[in-house]
């Protein structure tokens, strides 16, 4: 049985440059917006665990969600709630699954950033960094063998994940197979509190690419209009036939590594460098100097997207909490397999 | 004609692949090369772009599968040996065993393990790690010890809608042998009763089933009748089949030939224990490989796992308390 995927994306139904600019931008706002509300909840006590926020990695989230159809396969990280909106992931599922409801997809068993729906092309995150990458070549290589054409998978990760041997299986994986996959590494600068001098010594990550035989494309994470460019080249050649597709942005994340971390570690200087310029800021600047909207349209989504997420706040809330007298204890799909069960 | 464990193995491959389109293997050199002990011989030949090499990447191996099981596939993964699916380990408990839970997405991989001692294989081609991969929700864990067991328990495994970890054992590959395939079989989960007794039982598995029942042949002839359980699976564990035949005899001696510590006997005393205090008549015994790496030399390696001498002799201990 052969299928090729014909169904158009959202970029495609858009159509024109600048409606895709706006279409990444607004999830850039939205995850923004949402990103501190949780900010706000977990400094309330109201989230169990840890927040993590994307700020200052926007532009590089949205750019990859809104080059992928929704036939596609997106493994996000943690700094990618943009991404995750622009793949079609409903705010009410990340506010769920921050909060435990159980009505999320996840169920109250995993929280946080650890959401996705694997049957829609949209994967989980485990915690183990590079470990994701030969999950989405699985994807990847079964529809190949289905006969599946046209599509692409992207993972992203951090420049600390470079440095693991999942990522170097992996990669050189996808090269072998020639798999259309896309990754997306948000070279942030440090990964937790280790700065790149402890994590690499090569002089640019994008080197790496070479080594593996698959192509490179280096991108100013917080530069929006390039992000838009050069990830959608990516995404493109992918697609086109051209295998995997290493993505290397540099930029600085603007918050801790969680809410958690006040990163104290990170120096002034770099903050005050080009590279902790906010991307928020640098593509508001871009769509008012290209003249794609103005002021007035961007603080009307901004109020949209504050009540919509002040909504999706409001309901979580009132859902009920998961039951552990309504659980059945059985991590196995084969019930009668199951060991311990009362 | 005769079938070996080996050759069965292979059989279920083609009858998986054979009867089901979603089936596929990856591993190292499982291709034309028909992989290091010729399990998957001639299977790419066969079912052309089913039967892939590997990169050797265990973890990639491991996060393949189970992509492509997130894909409705059911991947059959080849560990070279059971000792190298360590590197995989972290895509085996953190991702596939996790999966289902995590999202109601079943992950029907395939992992199997060729494991166990031969001679002179030393520390790295030996080992028995069946009961680290047990210690995880998520997983079942399959021990077959019999040519039968070895297929019908490889084509339940790849029909199981959850992540198998199938533990072939390498001693037994050549050594075991049957008339034919089996057209029937007891459910994964069962343990088997491979000798009837009435003074002992010995519960074990893989190929401590065959030592243990050397052993209570020998001991047949002093006039002790051993029973022998063969637990088939290790996860789950058919704790009903183990307490019903320590009913019947009273004295426990569990084999196995991984290491000593928190593994399957282990689990099996402290059931029993624990839940049949009162039908013991001593108190229950184990019997192990040393607490060492597995040694290279045959002197040694004979006297670092369980034999059938040393199984006798703890049985008879057993039954003289």
């Amino acid at each position: 049985m052969s299928q090729t995927v014909t169904e158009s994306h959202t970029d495609g139904q858009i159509g024109s440059a600048s409606d895709l600019h706006l279409a990444a931008f607004r999830f850039m706002l939205w995850a923004r917006l949402l990103d501190e509300k949780f900010a706000t909840l977990y400094r309330a006590g109201k989230i169990h665990g840890g927040v993590f926020l994307g700020r200052g990695q926007e532009a590089l989230s949205a750019a990859i969600g809104v080059h992928l159809n929704k036939t596609d396969v997106f493994a996000p990280l943690i700094r990618d709630a943009a991404g995750r909106l622009a793949f079609g992931e409903p705010i009410i599922d990340a506010v769920r699954t921050y909060m435990g409801s159980a009505l999320g997809p996840m169920r109250g068993r995993d929280g946080n950033v650890h959401r996705g729906k694997p049957q829609d092309g949209y994967l989980p995150m485990i915690s183990h960094l590079g470990a994701m990458i030969s999950v989405v070549n699985g994807v990847l290589f079964a529809r190949r063998m289905k006969g599946i054409k046209g599509i692409v998978g992207a993972a992203c990760l951090g420049e600390g994940a470079t440095s693991t041997g999942a990522f170097h299986e992996a990669l050189n994986q996808a090269a072998v197979e020639k798999l259309p996959l896309v990754l997306v590494v948000a070279n942030n600068q440090f990964s937790y509190s280790t700065p790149n001098d402890r994590q690499f010594a090569c002089a640019d990550l994008a080197h790496k690419a070479v080594g593996y035989g698959v192509e490179a494309h280096s991108v100013a994470g917080n530069d929006f209009a390039a992000c838009m460019e050069v990830v959608g080249r990516a995404v493109a050649r992918a697609r086109a036939g051209h295998g995997p597709q290493l993505v290397v942005a540099d930029l600085l994340r603007l918050c801790g590594h969680g809410e958690h971390d006040d990163a104290g570690y990170i120096p002034p200087d770099m903050k005050n460098s080009p590279l902790g310029r906010d991307c928020m800021k640098l593509a508001e600047e871009f769509l008012l100097k290209k003249k794609f909207t103005d002021a007035a349209q961007i603080a009307v989504w901004r109020s949209e997207a504050v009540r919509e997420i002040e909504d999706a706040v409001a309901q979580v809330q009132r859902e009920p909490a998961p039951d552990p007298f309504a659980e059945n204890w059985t991590a196995l799909a084969t019930e009668n397999l199951s060991e311990g069960r009362e | 004609m005769s079938i070996t464990y080996l050759e069965a193995i292979r059989e279920a491959q083609a009858h998986a692949l054979r009867d089901d389109p979603r089936v596929f293997i990856y591993g190292q050199d499982v291709g034309a090369f028909g992989g290091a002990f010729k399990a998957t011989k001639n299977l790419q030949k066969e079912f052309p772009g089913r039967v892939l090499d590997s990169p050797i990447s265990e973890d990639a191996m491991v996060g393949l599968a189970v992509g492509a099981a997130i894909e409705g596939m059911r991947p059959i993964i080849e560990m070279q040996f059971a000792d190298f699916s360590t590197v995989g380990f972290n895509q085996i408990v953190n991702q596939a065993s996790t999966l289902f839970w995590r999202t109601n997405v079943p992950c029907p991989i395939t992992v199997r393990l060729p494991f166990g001692g031969t001679s002179g294989s030393g520390p790295f081609h030996s080992q028995c790690i069946e009961a680290i991969y047990a210690h995880y929700p998520g997983l079942v864990v399959l021990t077959p010890a019999t040519v039968e067991d070895a297929y019908s328990m490889l084509l339940g495994a790849v029909a199981v809608n959850d992540p198998v970890i199938f533990c072939e054992h390498k001693f037994l590959y050549y050594h075991l042998k049957a008339e034919k395939l089996p057209s029937e079989a007891l459910p994964i989960g069962k343990a088997r009763i491979a000798r009837e007794g009435r003074d002992l039982t010995i519960v074990t598995y893989s190929a401590m089933v065959h030592e243990a029942l050397v052993a209570a042949t020998e001991l047949a002839t002093e006039g002790w009748e051993i029973e022998v359980v063969d637990l088939r699976s290790i996860k789950p564990l058919d704790t009903d089949t183990v307490m019903a035949s320590v009913a019947r005899t009273g004295r426990l001696l569990c084999v196995g030939e991984a290491w000593p510590w928190g593994g399957v006997t282990a689990e099996v005393i402290a059931r029993v224990t624990s839940e049949g205090y009162g039908l013991l008549d001593a108190p229950p015994q184990r019997l192990n490989a040393k607490d060492t790496p597995v040694p290279y030399h045959p002197n040694l390696w004979a006297a670092h796992r369980p034999t059938s001498r040393s199984v006798a002799a703890a049985a008879r201990n057993l039954l003289r308390t």
